[in-house]
Formats: C-alpha cells, sequence, structure tokens
C-alpha cells in the first residue's frame, strides 16, 4: 500500500507526550533519596514470638516458592545471564520457573536484570505497581545493588531499592547463573517462612 | 461498503517480550496497518562517554565491555585498536593471531544470539532459541578457559594481552571446530527451507542499496542489501590480510537475506579460525607499554568491524592519563536510522520481525 | 585499501569553488567555516571524482574556547576517505548548519550532539533531546557540567 514516508502523520502531540514523561521523571528523582527499607519484618516476628507455621501455611508456602513467575524487566546484560539461566544448561524450569510472563500482572517475582536508569524508573515502578501481592524483587548485578560501575554517572539510580523494596541480593557483574539460583534458592527459603494465616 | 476506520496510537515497549532491550516506538496504526513510528531512547543511557573522561586509558576497557554486552571482545578490541593508532603502539605477532581468533569466536557468538532471537520473533516460540544457546555454551566455555568471565571479559588491553592462554585452550577450540558445521547444518536443515519463515521473512522490511548507504548503515544489515563493504577486507586492521574468507552479501535487502548473511558469516569464521590456527607463532603476547599510557597530543579515529557493523571510537588525547574525548561511533544506532521507513506500510507483527532483523543491542544504541 | 585523501589537495579544490570558506588544511582534515559546511559537503558528495557518499561518524569535543565538529567522510565507489571539521566560537547558543538533508546517517548523530552537548543544528527536521528527557538542565558532555 502507497504510504507518504516524509511527513509524520502524528495524531497526538508528541511534545506534550515528551514532557510529561519529563515530569514524571524529574518528580521521581527528587522523590526517590531514600533507600527503601527491605522487608524483613518476619525476622523479627519469628524470634519475638517463636512461631510455628501450621500445615496450611506451609502448603501456601510450598505452592508459592515451587512455581514462581518471573516478570520481563531486562534493560541491560545481567538479562542474558538470566536468559542463559533460562536455557538449556542451566535450567530454571526445574524450579517451576520457566514461563517469562510478558504482562506484570500475571507475574509474581520480578528479577531485575540490567542498570536502572532515571529516565527509566518510572516505568519499572509501574510494573512493581500492577504486579498482585505477594509479590518478591530479586536485585540482580551490582548495578542492581549500589549502581555498580556506573554509579558515579548522571543518569544512573544509584541501586533498586530507591525505587522498589528489594527481598534478595545477588552480587556479580554479572552473576554466574549459578549465583542467580543461588539466590533465587535463598529467596524460597524465605518464602518457606512467611505466615499467611493471621490470627 | 466500506468500513471507516480510524488511527489510533500504540506504545510499544520499554517492556517488551522480545529480547532486544529497552526500546519504545510510538506506533499510529490504520486497523493493523502502521502509517507512522516513531522510536524513543535513551532508557539505557548511562553516561558512558562522561565516565571514560576520569579514568585511565586502561581503565576505560571494562566500560566498553558493557556497551554492546553480547559481543564483548569485539568492543575491547575496537578501543585498543584505537588506543594503539593514537599512541603508535604497536602489537606482536602472536597477539595479532589470538585477536583474530577471539574475534571470530565473539562473531559465531553473537550471530547465533541474533538469529536465535529472530527466529524467537517470527513464533518459533523458544525452540531454536535453546538450540542456538547450546553452542553458545561451548563458544563461552572457551572463552572462561582464557579470560575466567562468562559475559563480560575485560581482555584485550593496549599492546595485546597480559598473559598467554592456557595450554588446553587449543585442543579445546580444535574439538569445538570440528564440531561446529554439523550443529550450523542441522540449523539449515531446520530452518532454511522452512515454509513458515520464508513466508514471514521473504520480501518483509526491504531496505534499498541506495537507502542503506545514505543512513550509513553497516554490517549485515548493509551487506544484506547488496553492498559489498566489510572492513576486514576494504580496510584491513590486525592481519587479517594473511586469510582467505568470502563476503556474503544479499540481494533484495529484506530480512531473509540479513538472516542468510549471519548464517554464512558463521560459517566464514571458522573457516577464518582454522586458518589462524595453523599460522599462528609462538612468542610474547604483550608489547613494552607502560603502565600509565600517555599519548601524544592529538587524535584518532579507530573501526573494526564488529559483529554488529563499524564499531569505531574517536579519541582525542591532551598528553595527560585519562581521554579528553572518546566518542563512541554505535553500528545499531546508525542501522536504526530507516526502522521508520522500513515499517511504514507493514502489519504490527511484521513490524517485530523488521525490529529482530536489525540486531540492534540497547546498550550501544543509548551508551 | 581505503585511501585517506590529502587534505591540501582537497584543500586547494575547495578554495576554488567557495573562495574564503577554508580555514586552514593540514594532511589528515580540513578545517571549514561553519557557515560554508552544507555547501561543501553538498560539493564533495556530488562531485563524481569524490563522490563522498557514505557518512561515518560525526563527532563533537568541548574545547574550552570552542566546540569542534568533526565529520569523517567515506567513498564506497573510489574507496577513499576525508576528515572535515569546523569550529564555532558561540559558547552560549552554537549553531551550525545541518547535514541531514545530504546523509540521513546525520539524524540521530545530531540529535544527540544537541542533547549532550548543546551544538543546535539549523535544518535539522526534529531537533529534539533523544537520551535524555525533555526538562533536563543543562548539557552533560560539556566540561563545565558538574
Amino acid at each position: 500500500m502507497e504510504v507518504d514516508i516524509v511527513t509524520p502523520k502524528h495524531i497526538y502531540s508528541d511534545e506534550d507526550l515528551d514532557r510529561t514523561e519529563g515530569q514524571a521523571i524529574e518528580a521521581l528523582k527528587k522523590s526517590a533519596t531514600e533507600i527503601i527499607p527491605d522487608p524483613d519484618r518476619w525476622l523479627e516476628e519469628e524470634l519475638e514470638r517463636n512461631i510455628l507455621l501450621t500445615s496450611l501455611d506451609s502448603i501456601l508456602n510450598w505452592a508459592r516458592r515451587s512455581s514462581l513467575w518471573p516478570a520481563i524487566c531486562f534493560p541491560a546484560c545481567c538479562a542474558f545471564e538470566f536468559i542463559a539461566a533460562n536455557a538449556s544448561r542451566f535450567d530454571l524450569s526445574r524450579f517451576g520457573m520457566e514461563i517469562l510472563r510478558a504482562s506484570p500482572r500475571q507475574a509474581d517475582l520480578m528479577v531485575t536484570a540490567g542498570t536502572l536508569t532515571w529516565k527509566m524508573a518510572p516505568q519499572v515502578k509501574r510494573i512493581y505497581e500492577q504486579m498482585a501481592e505477594p509479590k518478591w524483587v530479586i536485585a540482580m548485578g551490582a548495578c542492581g545493588i549500589s549502581g555498580g560501575i556506573f554509579r558515579s554517572s548522571y543518569n544512573v539510580v544509584p541501586g533498586y531499592n530507591h525505587i522498589v523494596p528489594v527481598d534478595v541480593y545477588v552480587p556479580g557483574c554479572p552473576p554466574r547463573p549459578e549465583a542467580l539460583i543461588y539466590g533465587i534458592r535463598m529467596l524460597h527459603s524465605k518464602i518457606s517462612q512467611r505466615r499467611n494465616i493471621e490470627g | 461498503m466500506a468500513i471507516k476506520t480510524e488511527p489510533f496510537v500504540l506504545n510499544i515497549g520499554p517492556v517488551h517480550p522480545s529480547t532486544h532491550g529497552v526500546f519504545r516506538m510510538r506506533a499510529t496504526l490504520d486497523g493493523e496497518v502502521m502509517i507512522d513510528l516513531e522510536p524513543v531512547f535513551g532508557y539505557l543511557h548511562r553516561g558512558v562517554e562522561k565516565l571514560a573522561e576520569e579514568r585511565t586509558y586502561t581503565g576505560v576497557i571494562p566500560l566498553t565491555d558493557r556497551l554492546d554486552y553480547i559481543a564483548s571482545m569485539t568492543n575491547n578490541l575496537a578501543y585498543v585498536v584505537a588506543v594503539e593508532k593514537l599512541a603508535g603502539i604497536s602489537v606482536p605477532e602472536r597477539a595479532e593471531y589470538l585477536r583474530v581468533i577471539l574475534a571470530e569466536l565473539q562473531r559465531i557468538a553473537n550471530h547465533l544470539i541474533a538469529v536465535g532471537s529472530f527466529l524467537n520473533d517470527c513464533g518459533a516460540y523458544f525452540t531454536p532459541f535453546l538450540y542456538m544457546f547450546r553452542e553458545r555454551e561451548r563458544v563461552i566455555d572457551l572463552f572462561e578457559m582464557v579470560s575466567g568471565q562468562r559475559l563480560l571479559y575485560n581482555f584485550m588491553r593496549v599492546g595485546g594481552f597480559n598473559q598467554d592462554v592456557p595450554d588446553e585452550f587449543f585442543p579445546a577450540l580444535e574439538k569445538f571446530i570440528r564440531q561446529m558445521p554439523r550443529y550450523i547444518d542441522e540449523y539449515e536443515r531446520l530452518l532454511k527451507e522452512n515454509e513458515i519463515l520464508l513466508a514471514r521473512a521473504k520480501g518483509v522490511g526491504i531496505l534499498p542499496k541506495e537507502v542503506a548507504i545514505n543512513i550509513s548503515a553497516s554490517g549485515p544489515v548493509l551487506r544484506g542489501s547488496g553492498v559489498e563493504w566489510d572492513l576486514r577486507k576494504v580496510a584491513p586492521y590486525s592481519v587479517y590480510d594473511r586469510f582467505e574468507f568470502d563476503i556474503p552479501t544479499g540481494t533484495v535487502g529484506d530480512c531473509y537475506d540479513r538472516y542468510r548473511v549471519r548464517v554464512i558469516e558463521m560459517r566464514q569464521s571458522l573457516r577464518i579460525i582454522e586458518q589462524a590456527m595453523k599460522e599462528i607463532p609462538a612468542g610474547p603476547v604483550k608489547s613494552d607499554v607502560p603502565q600509565l599510557i600517555r599519548p601524544p597530543v592529538g587524535e584518532a579515529y579507530g573501526s573494526i568491524e564488529a559483529p554488529k557493523g563499524e564499531l569505531g571510537f574517536y579519541l582525542v588525547s591532551d598528553g595527560s592519563i585519562a581521554p579528553y574525548r572518546c566518542h563512541i561511533r554505535a553500528p545499531s544506532l546508525l542501522n536504526l536510522t530507516a526502522l521508520r521507513e522500513m515499517m511504514i506500510g507493514w502489519k504490527i507483527q511484521d513490524a517485530i520481525i523488521i525490529f529482530g532483523s536489525i540486531d540492534i543491542t540497547m546498550g550501544e544504541v543509548d551508551r | 585499501m581505503i585511501l585517506a585523501l590529502s587534505g591540501k589537495e582537497v584543500a586547494a579544490e575547495l578554495e576554488q569553488n567557495f573562495p574564503g570558506s577554508v580555514v586552514e588544511s593540514g594532511e589528515n582534515s580540513i578545517l571549514v567555516k561553519s557557515e560554508s559546511v552544507f555547501a561543501i559537503a553538498e560539493y564533495l558528495k556530488n562531485t563524481p571524482e569524490l563522490d563522498f557518499s557514505y557518512l561515518t561518524h560525526i563527532s563533537a569535543v568541548d574545547y574550552y574556547n570552542y566546540f569542534e565538529l568533526v565529520y569523517q567522510l567515506i567513498s564506497i565507489q573510489h574507496k577513499h576517505s576525508l576528515v572535515i571539521k569546523t569550529r564555532c566560537y558561540d559558547r552560549q547558543n552554537p549553531v551550525i548548519p545541518s547535514v541531514v538533508k545530504l546523509w540521513r546517517g546525520a539524524d540521530f548523530q545530531e540529535r544527540e550532539i544537541y542533547d549532550l552537548m548543546g551544538v543546535s543544528f539549523e535544518g535539522h527536521p526534529n531537533l529534539k533531546r533523544i537520551a535524555l528527557w525533555q526538562g533536563f538542565e543543562g548539557h552533560p558532555l560539556r566540561k563545565d557540567y558538574l
């Protein structure tokens, strides 16, 4: 079909869209100066009350940890180690995680595989907010923990914990797939001690 | 009775289910046909050029790894070639041959991912991808033997290498070269005359020859459009002028041509590695270079044929230990210039395939 | 092999056709005035013996007194190359004519130079920020940014 390729046929105003995006980024940059504390309240509860889990809790936790579905959030290089962990040699589907959900509403784990920039930060926050409870975050790689080799740059967020609360930190640049699987196992043990039924 | 349609805007990305990275397109669609496209970049802009001005010349090498993070050896090679051109440093013979072997191995690893993710976009959900990853793991094993790292090697240095390859490397490389052609034959048998691939990729996303030259395309995108331009033949760097290999070119410039060019390039890389392995001499692997390199005042532009195109570094030196300006000529950014023209008029499913066939990495586009 | 053309010979030819536009010429590069960049680029592209059809790279460097733009050109047919440079002495509002109409590969590169260095290009159809967001203050790659 013959289409005129010279004149842009935007039916939206791209300056308006750019301007609103810029305002959102500046607002997030001003508000995200503090580190969100890691969700480890379960540690204190455990020690305080010396709780034993009911068998219903154990079954729910077993079901949740055996089929964690990761959401797709692949900015940079760590993505390829995550994909390699999913591929033929280090098989993540033995942990029930082979389905990478494109839609965050069907996922419960966010593996942050790459450097976070201020331009991308509002989108990552939206994806995190769209995931349904209970949800967990693994900060993968040095860029995820603290900004890594790019920490002093003008556009890099120094760690994902400025934007989302993080459960497990996996160091490395990039971490080997074995290290990532170790981090996932740590998350499994964290989930298995979670109290689901109140009272 | 004609149905009245109204165009609407669809935002594709930055997070989307193909493995090409954080790239955003604002597409205006009329039904399913695209009538306009606006690419938006910058979601991975990490400021590498500004960071490079604060590090020494050797300290910039880990930063260059993270540009095109799939093919990290060739990034290092491009930067090191540029610094050697600026400072006038020569490299011993054994190091040159080793550089050729590692660069061609990296080309094979990169094209495996490029072809795998192109087929992933075509709809063969993950099967060829897993096959290609099986081979890529073998190449990564060879690289791990040499440098200790799986993905971001940081292995080349100005003047050669810091240490020689271990003794197990060459027998393992020999075994890999003997087994790899059989795997490429396996892929060809499954994919070359596959009806679905032919229907989806032949004639789709045509980039004519004059347009490809005008937009400064390079690599398989330029060669798929019929221009025989490969820096390894036209402006040989390192010792590429001593080897015999062919340059595959396409005829039409559609997605199928670019895919064929990549598969044939893999075979030619194996040919180069075989010749290099026979001729490699013994000797030192690093020339006498001081710890802190201080090139004379001046500038240089050094470029190589990276798997994605022509990767070049423009370095300006003011006599101190850090570069004054380090500007990166990224092939993926320039290959994307004609994206709008290639996609307009096609349906949205074809748009994903066209985008996958250009083979970009966002770390390079945004730097 | 790509032959790098000598700056002095091409400068002599350019001086004949565009008198007063060449500032200096060395072995490796030619320095031209910023107003005549587009005219010289058009001449280099359209003359059959020169035929510089491929623009490899545009780069901008911030020397404290001026901005210098470097254009690397290659001819695919004749296999020779040339480097053209131009300078812009205005730091508050630097403007240079754009070469997008001749080589479309300059599109994203000029937008990036505008974004990170602050040099505007006259005649560019879509001069917006490309790597950073609209509303970002300053131009990061300048030497006086932070």
